[in-house]
């Protein structure tokens, strides 16, 4: 997946909306410059499936050797998919951050927040300033 | 950056290596290049190099010189020979630790002794703050903070004392642990010390600020990697090395914290020894541990310890230990809590974690 196509949220959360069954689902991952920053992952821990989360909300959390992060959902809705395969090989996670680390799925339940989301150029000058 | 950072002579590199810079006890230090696993594992296996001049640089000069340092230092350094390094606390009336230092006594080339003391960046203006006011009635004593004009670098790993050889003109394996001797240093006047803060064999030198680059350089080339602040950390806490901030602070006495063997409190005085000897029978004080953990989650600082659903203490410093694969942990627990193979909790974020506790170091050196 070309990261110039995703939207982002100030947490660092990609998210890639597709058209599914008439509504709108939302695969969420972790931004390269996130993961970048986090380094030497050491665990993940992930939702279960059908889980109500709203926007701005922390579904799992990330955790390094340095430091543990939590993850927010991006988009308001109810979990429908995770990617059980990451706890396994969380230290990889950041060789293929848009494509086979996509975390979680969410049908989204109210569209009225994805209006906050970022596109990549605004996302990338968000990650210069914090870069500085 | 809101405030100016302190620089190190060695910034440029740092930045220039791909430094990820961040702001320790107000120097700009590097935290990581690569990762701090793929650091961490060098230093276990080879050799790395770590810019650790925050660290205050205090020189003590004159013939008062120890009969000073004496009277502060819960460690007597008055009966050290030339060469000799020892780690001591400073600590204050009440036998709280303000630093933990270390005390180098040298020789100069006229074979007179002078003293240095390696202290904390975080405490170095306390410390200096300290002892200033104490020096008009210390005698002839000459002390100088000259910290901004050297510069300090530890080479650390199985391989540092080979690939000293970049620098040095003479095999450093020949110096005892914990010792010191002033060095030329790739043509520079130096100070080469066998200590560290890594829980590996190794050298730290101090060094003009101006010849920091040159020799780091060299060094570098030699095959030793950067290492950052990150991994110092892993590793000090793999050695179950005490932390001044984490494990240590004024509201903890050296007996609590397991260090002992930096406290002589007979036929000697000084700041803090009655109330040190005072504490140190109070079995109601917690004491430092250390604990290990089978789950995948690291305490980190300040988490309750619980002994079954009990707090007993407070995580100091915790990791996902990169040589032992888990993470590990150091705390305070009341000490009918303190034995080692207790079974114990650590709430990590809500949730309850078994760790028990074991002897430190957590990781001895092969």
């Amino acid at each position: 997946m070309n990261p110039e196509e995703l939207l982002y949220a100030k947490t660092h959360e990609w998210v890639r909306i597709e058209d599914q069954d008439g509504g709108k689902l939302a695969v969420v991952g972790l931004s390269a410059f996130a993961l970048e920053a986090l380094t030497d992952l050491v665990y993940i821990e992930l939702p279960e499936v059908d889980r109500q989360v709203a926007a701005g909300e922390s579904f799992g959390e990330i955790e390094s050797v340095k430091a543990v992060s939590d993850l927010y959902a991006p988009v308001t809705g109810d979990i429908v998919d995770v990617n059980t395969e990451l706890p396994d090989r969380i230290e990889s996670l950041g060789d293929d951050p848009y494509d086979s680390g996509w975390i979680i799925k969410i049908r989204i339940t109210d569209e009225s927040g994805l209006g906050e989301l970022m596109d990549h150029t605004a996302y990338q000058k968000q990650c210069e300033e914090e870069g500085d | 950056m809101t405030a100016t950072l302190a620089q190190t002579p060695l910034h440029e590199w740092h930045t220039a290596h791909g430094g990820r810079m961040v702001d320790f006890a107000g120097w700009s230090m590097p935290v990581q290049y690569s990762s701090i696993v793929a650091e961490h594992q060098a230093t276990r296996t080879a050799a790395t190099l770590f810019d650790v001049s925050h660290m205050g640089r205090l020189r003590f000069d004159g013939p008062d010189a120890a009969k000073f340092l004496d009277g502060l230092l819960t460690r007597r350094i008055d009966n050290s020979k030339p060469g000799q390094i020892r780690y001591s606390l400073i600590t204050n009336d009440a036998g709280g630790i303000l630093d933990d230092v270390l005390v180098y006594h040298m020789q100069d080339a006229g074979r007179e002794s002078y003293y240095w003391m390696v202290v904390n960046a975080s405490n170095r203006e306390k410390i200096v703050r300290w002892l200033t006011p104490r020096l008009a009635d210390g005698g002839d004593v000459e002390f100088a903070d000259l910290t901004e004009i050297t510069a300090m670098i530890a080479l650390q790993g199985p391989k540092a004392m080979a690939m000293a050889g970049a620098v040095l003109d003479w095999d450093p394996t020949g110096l005892k642990y914990y010792t010191g001797r002033e060095s030329e240093v790739a043509l520079h006047e130096g100070l080469v010390s066998r200590t560290g803060y890594t829980g590996e064999d190794g050298l730290e030198l101090i060094l003009p600020g101006a010849a920091a680059a040159d020799v780091w350089g060299r060094l570098h080339e030699s095959g030793a990697t950067a290492a950052g602040l990150g991994c110092r950390d892993t590793l000090r806490l793999e050695a179950a090395m005490p932390l001044y901030g984490h494990e240590l602070s004024e509201e903890i006495n050296p007996i609590q914290a397991g260090l002992k063997f930096a406290v002589n409190t007979n036929d000697r005085d000084f700041i803090g020894r009655d109330a040190i000897k005072r504490l140190s029978a109070d079995a109601s004080l917690p004491v430092r541990i250390g604990l290990e953990l089978d789950s995948k989650r690291a305490p980190r600082e300040g988490y309750p310890i619980l002994a079954g659903d009990r707090p007993t203490g407070k995580i100091t410093s915790g990791t996902h230990s990169p040589t032992l694969g888990r993470p590990i942990a150091m705390g305070y627990v009341a000490s009918e809590h303190a034995t080692v193979g207790t079974e114990l909790n650590v709430d990590i974020r809500g949730r309850c974690e078994a760790a028990r506790v074991v002897k430190m170091p957590f990781y001895r050196r092969p």
